[in-house]
């Protein structure tokens, strides 16, 4: 029994990431709402920031500038790399909005089933 | 400055996307658009033409050793993508002016040759580079400028194509990112020779196993993989004419060169296909995707739609050769990524000069348009035996290596199985060339006149081709055999 639970301590990170990850799925697979969709692949997408900034960042380590004072430093490269993952993210919700909006404007629904009915009538 | 091409390759495209947003205007956009194009090519060819008298190119960015820093690596394989990018990028320039001021509002036209050059700096990107993250920055800015330019189709239904094609490219995407960072956590560097020389000590444990299973799936929807290809006949059917001729010809084959490198370079093919079940599963789908998507494509009437579907069908053959994995096999695979690309350029220019004369692709309206654009439905049917493989065309070399290489391993069923998908293949083609050429004028087809001079060129230009290399398939085959050993005989 302690032995799970000090599993589940030493690991939260990891749980917390994979409960992110495979929520933010069932959300772009299980909502109708564009929005909502969007909303899921946001969080899918956060979920993989954590996966990487976990393993880099070392207890007591500092940025990685030399000082003979430190002696612990975290990994910066996958901090800088999850930078350019946010500004993919960004601009991946930036651009799924912008299109929901012009759906919105082409069909007066943003429900994937009424878009759907409403091409069929077409 | 010789020495600079591998980066210029990728920074002629991408500055070009920039002096086309500043231009704003259709005209300087579009030229900038067609020089940049040229440009790339005349750098992809210059850099093959180093590659097979030279050998791997190895380009360090900003001098750093890529152990640390990013490394563009050009290899057989590489330059013969780079090449069939540009090549499609250049040719479809010309064809681009009276398609895109047609179907385009003329404030979004700097826009679109804008989101086109981006697309192109993208895909380019992916086929240079050689290092793992690089290639998803890389992944990403090319989707994200395909989301765009298919949102910009005439039709709504593109922008819900395009939301559709967001949501499951962004998918794929990210679970190709996690992959790459398991793969970064086992092995400590992003560079893909690297990863594929220290994977060797750790396989077969599960980060490397998970890692494996996330990049398969995540390229697998990128390039369309039955049954992960449901973005891709809406996608390719709303879109505007020139960005389905570029996307379809470039996108999904610079996603299977990217799969390839993965299966082959990073984690080894004795890994991958003697000590998993890949093998097995990739032959089930693209016999799947063979089938099942050739006979829906049957039964569409929107022709573009059709010739989505029959990509999705095409797709199966490059990835059964790929699963093959011997080298005739891969070579039948890497020289089809080469003659389905000519093949589906030249179907949709056809296309989408049809739609500058009748706007839509409906097969009834198509009906007799052969007695008013002779030229253009020319093309469209030498271009559509290219795709059943009749001899003397680019799709009979690909079969023939494909048949050859599953009797090698003596799989005599699937080369019957070949063969009886191209009937498949004859059925959906014959269908387009009796309306085409056996009907009636429709009402629509009575007022259309032959293609303009700027679009029949390039039309011609990729037809000819797939007549070409069908007769003398040394250049392609040779390249693409090159390729295959060299990816059979990496360590790994």
């Amino acid at each position: 029994m302690i032995d799970v639970f000090s599993e589940l301590a030493s690991h939260y990170n990891q749980y917390i990431t994979v409960f992110l990850m495979v929520a933010g799925l069932y959300i772009v697979i299980a909502r109708g709402n564009m929005v909502k969709k969007l909303v899921g692949l946001s969080l899918f997408q956060t979920s993989v920031y954590l996966l990487y900034i976990s393993p880099a960042k070392i207890v007591g380590g500092t940025a990685p500038i030399v000082d003979p004072r430190f002696a612990v430093y975290s990994n910066p490269l996958p901090h800088v790399l999850i930078l350019t993952a946010i500004v993919v993210g960004i601009a991946t919700l930036a651009l799924g909005l912008a299109l929901v909006v012009r759906i919105n404007e082409a069909y007066g629904s943003i429900e994937e089933d009424e878009i759907f009915e409403r091409d069929q009538d077409h | 400055m010789l020495q600079h091409l591998p980066v210029l390759q990728v920074m002629v495209p991408l500055f070009g996307a920039l002096v086309a947003a500043l231009s704003r205007r259709p005209g300087p956009s579009w030229l900038v658009m067609t020089a940049a194009s040229w440009i790339a090519l005349a750098i992809s060819v210059t850099l093959m033409h180093q590659v097979l008298t030279g050998g791997v190119i190895s380009y360090h960015i900003g001098g750093w050793d890529p152990s640390l820093g990013i490394e563009y690596r050009v290899d057989v394989f590489s330059a013969l993508i780079l090449v069939l990018v540009s090549g499609i990028a250049a040719v479809s320039a010309p064809f681009a002016h009276r398609s895109v001021a047609s179907e385009i509002p003329e404030d979004r036209i700097a826009w679109f040759y804008t989101m086109y050059l981006l697309a192109l700096t993208g895909l380019l990107g992916i086929a240079i580079t050689g290092d793992a993250f690089n290639a998803f920055v890389f992944l990403e800015v090319s989707s994200l400028s395909s989301y765009a330019l298919i949102a910009l189709g005439r039709d709504r239904r593109a922008l819900v194509a395009a939301y559709q094609y967001l949501i499951l490219g962004t998918i794929g995407a990210t679970f190709y990112v996690i992959g790459v960072g398991f793969l970064y956590v086992t092995t400590g560097t992003l560079n893909l020779g690297l990863i594929g020389e220290r994977l060797a000590a750790v396989e077969s444990t599960r980060p490397v196993l998970t890692a494996l299973a996330f990049i398969t799936v995540g390229i697998s929807l990128k390039l369309a993989l039955f049954p992960l290809h449901v973005w891709l006949p809406n996608a390719y059917a709303y879109a505007p004419s020139t960005a389905t001729v570029f996307l379809a010809a470039t996108a999904t084959k610079v996603a299977i060169y990217l799969f390839v490198r993965y299966l082959f370079t990073v984690f080894g093919d004795r890994f991958v296909f003697a000590e998993l079940p890949i093998q097995q599963v990739l032959i089930v789908l693209s016999v799947a995707a063979i089938f099942g998507a050739g006979a829906v494509a049957i039964f569409q009437s929107d022709v573009k739609r059709m010739f989505a579907y029959s990509s999705v069908a095409q797709i199966g053959y490059i990835t059964l050769g790929i699963a093959i994995a011997t080298q005739t096999g891969l070579t039948g695979g890497i020289v089809h990524v080469i003659n389905h690309g000519l093949i589906k350029g030249a179907l949709f220019m056809a296309l989408g000069a049809v739609a500058l004369q009748v706007r839509h692709c409906h097969i009834e309206e198509l009906a007799g348009l052969g007695q008013k654009m002779p030229l253009t439905m020319s093309a469209l049917v030498v271009a559509g035996l290219g795709l059943i493989g009749v001899p003397g065309t680019v799709g009979f070399i690909s079969k023939w290596y494909l048949i050859v290489a599953s009797f090698e391993v003596g799989w005599w069923w699937l080369a019957v199985l070949i063969v009886a998908s191209s009937l498949l293949t004859v059925v959906y083609v014959g269908r387009v060339v009796e309306a085409v050429w056996f009907r009636e004028p429709s009402e629509v087809a009575r007022g259309a006149r032959e293609a303009p001079l700027s679009m029949l060129i390039p039309m011609w230009l990729l037809a000819g081709a797939t007549v070409f290399f069908g007769i003398d398939a040394n250049l392609t085959a040779g390249i693409a055999a090159k390729a295959a050993a060299a990816l059979l005989g990496s360590p790994g």
